[in-house]
């Protein structure tokens, strides 16, 4: 059939949230890449502003001084956001994807209890966690810090 | 609303169809249809190909959810349409479009073929160094109930598609293994009789392959037939690791029983179950 002429169909990036049944795995899935992929641009803006310090004291006074700014702060408060979810969801796929928490195969009997249902404690812990963290890191940066 | 509640009422079911000679892209067209109590989404497609439109083209074999030719998104979620009742679905709308992540050949029917050819690639059959065993065995296999329940579940596929529409991985990269070849590959590795471990590792450990898996569950979620491909990757990758720490261990195939080896078999007869008619 691939030689005749088709449309094609597939749903790109779109296809990480909609598509599917809209579990919440779905969502950890499409977050954990954003938030992986905001932390290595955070890695790359992190190493480049370090690197200032071999411009000597002056210019690195001058880029923390500009580092001071609310809005980075609010930047740093994303990272926090980013590193939480994505530290702890990565645990939870070391875990799943090394065969643990998803239950034995078993014979398939109508209505289906599948590993997804297995799992689901784990994705919910995992959502609770990173929202203590999250917010234990924005009452430092916000309340404590300053 | 209880469904016993509906006897037949009238809904808008839109359709994507796409005519290769002439569209560009696929379009809605809305059609308007009695649906009465139990009618299933295949019935109700063919009711509209008998009464308002016969060049309405969709995919369907045996309509019993067997084999795995009608799957389609209904209403947002990839389903068979032959084992989804309309009724169960909505009393007002429904959409029913091609299955995304394959190309439209034409109206609701999907170009299968890539899955099928990522199919072969896992060697989806008993693999064994005793050919001969193979082609002209000499006995039974006889596998515990414990060795069946393993790789069972995964025995269920019906190759529809269906999760791979679902799979988010799949939506981004067309060269994914998909969730169908990758449970069916563990299917076979799991399977006592079959010794093709290393010879599907570099196809299912590759690139593309099971490591891109990142259990997003939607393929396990969706499967019309209970075959939950994610627990079939995960213990994929546990196999894989174990493997790479040289910590999995060789068993070697289960061997062929000859047919008239009677040794291992009970000495006591089986009971004769009383008669159950008048002789
Ligand atoms: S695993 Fe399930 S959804 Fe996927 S092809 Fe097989 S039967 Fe269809
Ligand atoms: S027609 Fe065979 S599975 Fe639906």
């Amino acid at each position: 059939m691939t030689d005749n002429k088709t449309s094609g169909n597939r749903l790109g990036v779109k296809g990480w949230f909609a598509g599917g049944r809209w579990g919440m795995e779905r969502y950890i899935y499409a977050i954990h890449r954003l938030t992986g992929l905001g932390l290595l641009l955070f890695l790359t803006i992190h190493i480049f502003e370090s690197s200032m310090r071999i411009y000597g004291a002056p210019v690195w006074e001058r880029t923390m001084a500009f580092l001071d700014h609310p809005l980075f702060a609010a930047g740093e408060f994303l990272i926090i956001i980013g590193f939480a979810f994505h530290a702890i969801n990565g645990l939870r796929l070391v875990f799943l994807e090394l065969g643990f928490g998803v239950g034995k195969a078993i014979e398939p009997v109508y209505p289906y209890r599948t590993s997804v249902q297995v799992q689901r404690p784990l994705a919910i812990a995992v959502m609770i966690l990173s929202a203590l963290l999250i917010a234990a890191g924005g009452i430092d940066l916000f309340f404590i810090r300053p | 609303m209880k469904r016993q509640d509906v006897q037949e009422r009238i809904i808008s079911v839109y359709i994507h169809r796409f005519d290769p000679t002439s569209d560009k892209k696929p379009r809605a067209v809305l059609y308007e249809l009695a649906v009465e109590q139990g009618m299933t989404v295949l019935d109700g497609l063919h009711r509209i190909k008998e009464t308002q439109d016969p060049t309405l083209a969709f995919r369907f074999s045996c309509r019993m959810g067997v084999c795995g030719s009608c799957a389609m998104l209904i209403n947002g979620k990839p389903m068979l349409a032959c084992n989804t009742q309309i009724l169960d679905v909505t009393d007002k709308a429904l959409t029913v479009a091609p299955l995304p992540n394959f190309r439209v050949v034409r109206d609701l029917v999907p170009d299968l073929a890539p899955l099928f050819k990522k199919h072969v690639q896992v060697n989806p059959y008993i693999v064994r160094t005793d050919g001969h065993e193979m082609e002209s065995p000499s006995g039974e296999f006889i596998q515990t109930p414990e060795e069946l329940i393993k790789y069972l579940q995964f025995t269920y596929c019906i190759k529809c598609g269906a999760c791979v529409a679902a799979c988010p991985t799949a939506a981004t990269d067309e060269n994914y293994l998909g969730p169908m070849a990758l449970a069916q590959a563990y299917r076979y590795i799991v399977d006592s009789r079959d010794d093709g471990f290393h010879s599907r590792k570099s196809v299912v450990g590759a690139d593309k392959a099971v490591f891109n898996c990142h259990y997003a569950g939607e393929c396990s979620a969706v499967c019309p037939k209970g075959v939950d491909p994610a627990r079939a990757i995960q213990f994929m990758k546990r196999e894989l690791v174990r493997d790479y720490l040289l910590m999995r261990r060789h068993t070697a195939p289960l061997k062929a029983r000859a047919l008239n080896d009677k040794s291992k078999e009970k000495k006591t007869p089986l009971p004769v179950p009383p008669y159950t008619v008048d002789r």
